[in-house]
């Protein structure tokens, strides 16, 4: 069955435009749910339609909406838009932002409802100029058309939405390293608990959640809890943004059910893999996720069939390696990224990601001996489950994702003193 | 300290649109990242007196500004290019040959990345990590300008001219 888009507007196309959005049904979901729906009702059809969260956690939506206190306190209640987009091999909500930026106002304004939200509070990465610039000229254009702002569409609550900028901190992208980043200091995350829906952007109740997942919603408000739930698996419904990079022919982001057959979308989605050459290793969820070797291209993608396999779904980050890619090189690449990006705060992480990088360099250098890939190993251990945050579990799942799906190749570079593979890319 | 200086370090209409900027937030200080970029748009980096400047208009300690430039890789407390060439090296771009840009760059313009710049002052290069582009791999960001998307090691002198 050909699956039916409602995420991104046709190949080639984008609806910046008020007029184009609301052409094709926009704001007609917003306008029913702030009429005959009450925040308890939208909750509950969030709930019912297994919406899991698109950041990488997949933590269920609705659930999480329903964390936030009752309405009537003394602290007014915000959303934290994720759009701090940083995990490598992600792309996806820059489509939404630069394509339909549309969509984002109107989930926004239907969580906004839900959860009695002042404002949201969208943090985009600092490095995205085109799109905060794009959705800045929407949120301008939904003001205007009395959308957002006072007693906005004929209610009388107010909300509104607000653009902040990061500064290229990876680390941001975590619920509480962003809420820190907006507060205007260092992106270090907090202590949990307390949790974000009763401590959260300047003390008050917060709701943070990724671009892409508070864009399914107008949807689900549109079709109902049902109709979604008929796209993808039981436990991971309705479509996702799969961003495919690195050795495939079209690269690029592509809509479809969650579910769909790792090996359909790389063959034929992104039309393969270039030169005739062969598959080799699938990062399938940005690099935080354990890596996948080509014996494992028929796994579906959700978080079910992944987990079974060994790894996560992720952000649906899919970075496909062909037969020259060396793979000591590939983990020396993400050790690298979470070197640099580590905040520093926890001695675990700080450390680790560190020993990590060097670790591995010398192994590639034809410097190692079969004791550093146990050393490898060790210092993955101390690094899972023992810090503020998940990045150091992050760090620890791709260097031993790596070194366990590909240990001959390591042992390799170990016994040949140097790179056994000439043609591949470099670090 | 900062009271005693006649003259600001950056202009009037910097300082209005970080003002402009301040009542979006319930907290003053939420503002800090806005007008760092702000700042360093018009004068290429921070130095310390400027962020001595946004601590008194925000209303905290120079310390609380300069922690935050110096976390976010973004900010630069010292000069670089005044086009500075910031090429995504994590792994789609590597995949793609982000490697032979930076060395083509490096040979090109005779600077090393990270830190030096030409001696006109004209060119730094960065390695960056991912740009959120690894669709379009290799990815360039040009100071905070629009990405240069699908950038070849073969093709460098055109980039080289675009940028210009």
């Amino acid at each position: 069955m050909p699956s039916e888009r409602y995420l991104l507007p046709p190949e080639g196309t984008h609806w910046r435009d008020l007029d184009a959005y609301r052409q094709a049904g926009g704001y007609e979901a917003a306008t029913r749910a702030l009429r005959e729906m009450t925040p308890e009702a939208l909750i509950e059809e969030v709930k019912a339609s297994g919406l899991r969260g698109r950041g990488g956690a997949g933590f269920t939506a609705g659930q999480k909406w329903s964390f936030m206190p009752k309405p009537g306190g003394p602290k007014p209640r915000y959303i934290a838009c994720n759009s701090d987009e940083s995990e490598p091999g992600t792309f996806k909500d820059r489509q939404i932002l630069e394509r339909n930026p549309h969509l984002l106002i109107e989930g926004l304004i239907i969580t906004g409802h839900a959860i009695a939200a002042r404002a949201a509070y969208v943090y985009i990465r600092g490095e995205y100029v085109t799109a905060h610039r794009i959705l800045g000229e929407a949120v301008a254009q939904a003001r205007g058309a009395e959308l957002l702002g006072p007693k906005h569409m004929g209610t009388d609550r107010d909300f509104d939405v607000h653009l902040m900028r990061g500064a290229g901190a990876y680390i941001c992208g975590e619920e509480t390293g962003m809420i820190e980043s907006a507060e205007g200091k260092k992106g270090q995350p907090r202590k949990r608990p307390p949790f974000p829906a009763v401590y959260g952007l300047w003390g008050c109740p917060t709701t943070v959640n990724n671009v892409e997942t508070i864009s399914h919603v107008p949807a689900i408000v549109r079709r109902g809890a049902e109709w979604f739930k008929s796209i993808g698996t039981p436990s991971s419904t309705g479509n996702t943004l799969y961003g495919v990079s690195g050795h495939v022919n079209r690269p690029g982001v592509y809509e479809l059910p969650l579910g769909t057959p790792l090996r359909e979308i790389i063959y034929e989605h992104a039309g393969g893999i270039p030169n005739g050459r062969r598959l080799k290793a699938i990062v399938p969820g940005g690099v935080s996720m354990p890596v996948l070797s080509a014996e494992q291209v028929d796994v579906r993608m959700d978080h079910d069939s992944l987990r079974q396999v060994g790894s996560l779904l992720g952000t649906g980050g899919i970075v496909v390696m062909d037969e020259t890619a060396c793979m000591v090189r590939a983990a020396i690449v993400i050790a690298r990224f979470f070197r640099h990006e580590t905040c520093g705060q926890c001695t675990q992480c700080r450390e680790g990601t560190a020993w990590l990088y060097k670790l591995l360099r010398r192994v590639e250098a034809g410097e190692g001996t079969m004791e550093y890939l146990q050393t490898i190993d060790d210092v993955c251990g101390y690094m899972e489950g023992q810090t503020i945050c998940a990045l150091s579990d992050a760090a620890a799942w791709a260097a031993t994702g790596f070194l366990r799906r590909f240990r001959p190749e390591f042992e390799a570079h170990v016994r040949e003193r140097r790179c056994p593979l000439p043609e591949s890319f470099l670090p | 300290m900062s009271s005693e200086r006649t003259s600001p370090v950056f202009s009037q209409q910097v300082r209005d649109a970080i003002l402009a900027e301040i009542p979006k937030y319930p907290e003053p200080r939420s503002a800090l990242l806005v007008a760092l970029h702000l700042v360093q748009g018009e004068l290429g980096h921070v130095p310390l007196e400027a962020q001595e400047e946004l601590a008194t208009i925000l209303g905290i300690r120079p310390i609380e500004v300069r922690e935050v430039v110096t976390f976010y890789p973004m900010y630069h407390e010292h000069p670089v290019g005044k086009r500075n060439i910031q090429v995504c090296v994590n792994i789609a771009c590597t995949l793609n040959g982000a490697r032979d840009v930076v060395r083509g760059l490096e040979r090109r313009l005779g600077v090393s990345s990270g830190g030096e710049r030409t001696p006109d002052g004209n060119y730094s290069i960065e390695e960056v990590q991912c740009l959120g582009s690894c669709g379009t791999a290799v990815c360039v960001q040009v100071n905070n300008e629009p990405y240069i998307e699908g950038v070849r090691a073969d093709r460098l002198d055109d980039l080289l001219r675009a940028i210009d």
